[in-house]
């Protein structure tokens, strides 16, 4: 028998995030495997985008450990983020390009050569669903478009890892499905998701296991139907009810 | 984390540098008027205006003396305002940097390739500057032409104190007082439109220290004469000297504010 050792993708250990005094990531401890779509729920303030902007490369952590395809983050940062794809937060396409050329300037700093761009562009243009609007500048798309533009950016290198931090905020329900359809083909092609989301129907949706995060810390772990299961009062619960029962209902911000 | 740690840089990051260029290719004609217009204003108002009440200043006529300085400031006001209220709305309003270092460049390339932009924009002010002095007949050729590959490098320093403003401004109206402190006491007082022996001699020393384009002005005035002294390598120095010191200085500020 072969026995093929397989590294997970991210994997954390007592990850821990200070911002001055204040602590935003609370000694945290996950692993994320090959394939899987992962979630990270919790309300505002939750630690959710610190957590994201670590495994990204792009802040540094305070302590602990966390290594993303065994490279550690603070020694492997360019190898690491040639394998990820980011749909951030906060909308960043670049106002001064339209679309066709966000994407094309984009494959550039993936080293990209330009026949092999323009090739996965259009493939990735109607993946979206955006060819039509090409040639448009960004400031003229709207919510969902902005989104669904991001989402094709971070497929540009092909990524083996894709990181989507709140990918459906802002949007209306059609908006959305329409993502969420994006996001199944992804995860039915075997590229590794871990998404973050504050919206449950998301998460129990596309989560094949998801952690339940607050005040920096993971509370729970599991995979939607089970946490369900273990936490609900009533036959008819759903994730929310469980979030709820978890998070308490104090209000964050 | 220290300030003057050298930054660990690969040939990305001309990959900002090209975007930069793609934006500014997109509206060139606006971009060109500027530096076409200006210099004419200014040799008319100054040069030609002022200039009739001038005989001879320092052993040549003063649209003669005022060109270079016409040259250096366009240098100076090129890259530092590129790297100044253009980088703070890269950055801070289109967050084109936070996109750029989700990808393999790190934010020290990122850095590095807009200080390269804002010389290479110095470098090509500089050139059409230089063509409309040149059509006035102000200029001494070939070595004028030295200028040229000149403004790549002293505009690379306006681009690294621009930086250094926009890595510590708390916003971006805070740009202001570099600008009425700092450029605008510059354009005036580093022999550009008298020369530097008028004013007193603690201040004549005090602008060859810090001010920057003093030393611009001496070389550039130098070229377009074809005059030249062993104490243009002094100015050469202070200014290689300095930008050295500004750009890893720079980088560091800029990281520290953006890596949190
Ligand atoms: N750059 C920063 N400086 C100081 N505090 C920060 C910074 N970024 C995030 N925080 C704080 O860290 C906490 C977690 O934020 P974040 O990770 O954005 O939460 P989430 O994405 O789950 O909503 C919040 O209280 C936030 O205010
Ligand atoms: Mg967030």
């Amino acid at each position: 028998m072969v026995v093929t050792v397989t590294v997970p993708v991210i994997e954390a250990e007592d990850l821990k995030k200070q911002f001055g005094e204040f602590v935003a990531v609370d000694s945290v401890s996950f692993t994320v495997e090959e394939g899987e779509v992962f979630g990270f729920l919790g309300p505002n303030g939750a630690g959710k985008t610190t957590t994201m902007k670590m495994i990204q490369c792009v802040s540094p952590k305070t302590g602990g450990k966390l290594e993303v395809f065994g490279m550690g983050v603070s020694t492997h940062q360019c190898e690491i983020k040639k394998l990820l794809g980011v749909v951030p937060q906060e909308n960043n396409l670049d106002p001064d390009f339209t679309v066709y050329d966000n994407l094309m300037v984009y494959s550039r700093y993936f080293d990209i050569h330009r026949a092999r761009a323009e090739r996965v562009i259009e493939e990735l243009l109607d993946f979206v669903q955006l060819r039509e609007k090409k040639d448009t500048l960004i400031e003229q798309l709207s919510g969902g478009m902005k989104r669904r533009l991001i989402l094709a950016r971070a497929l540009i290198n092909t990524p083996r890892l894709l990181i989507l931090d709140e990918p459906t905020i802002g949007l209306d329900p059609q908006a959305r499905h329409l993502i969420w359809d994006k996001l199944k083909s992804l995860q039915s092609q075997g590229i590794t998701i871990v998404l973050t989301t504050h919206y449950l129907e998301e998460a129990a949706r596309l989560c094949d296991r998801l952690v339940i995060m607050d005040y920096g810390k993971i509370i729970v772990e599991g995979k939607p139907d089970e946490l369900i299961k273990e936490y609900a009062e009533t036959q008819s619960a759903t994730l929310e009810d469980v979030f709820l029962k978890l998070t308490g209902k104090k209000l964050r911000e | 984390m220290t300030h003057f740690a050298f930054p660990r840089l690969s040939n990305r990051v001309w990959k900002v540098w090209h975007r930069n260029k793609d934006v500014f290719m997109k509206t060139y004609k606006v971009n060109f008027l500027p530096p076409l217009l200006e210099p004419i204003l200014y040799l008319f108002a100054l040069g030609f205006g002022v200039g009739s009440f001038i005989d001879v200043i320092e052993g040549m006529s003063y649209p003669q003396f005022i060109a270079p300085a016409l040259i250096s400031i366009s240098i100076m006001n090129s890259a530092f305002f590129e790297c100044t209220y253009g980088s703070y709305v890269r950055m801070y309003y289109q967050k084109t940097f936070d996109a750029i270092i989700a990808t393999p460049l790190s934010i020290e390339e990122v850095i590095t390739g807009e200080l390269l932009w804002g010389a290479t924009r110095s470098l090509i002010y500089a050139t059409i500057v230089l063509m409309v002095i040149a059509a006035f007949g102000l200029i001494e050729l070939p070595s004028g032409l030295l200028i040229i590959p000149f403004s790549f490098i002293a505009g690379f320093l306006f681009a690294t104190i621009g930086m250094c403003f926009t890595a510590i401004s708390p916003n971006i109206n805070a740009l202001s007082y570099p600008t009425f402190l700092f450029i605008t006491p510059m354009f005036l007082f580093s022999g550009t439109f008298f020369p530097l022996s008028l004013l007193p001699e603690p201040i004549q020393y005090f602008a060859l220290a810090v001010l920057p384009l003093t030393h611009v002005v001496s070389i550039v005035r130098a070229l377009t004469l074809a005059n030249f002294s062993v104490v243009l390598l002094v100015s050469f120095a202070w200014i290689v000297l300095v930008s050295l010191v500004l750009f890893v200085l720079s980088v560091n500020l800029m990281k520290r504010r953006l890596m949190v």
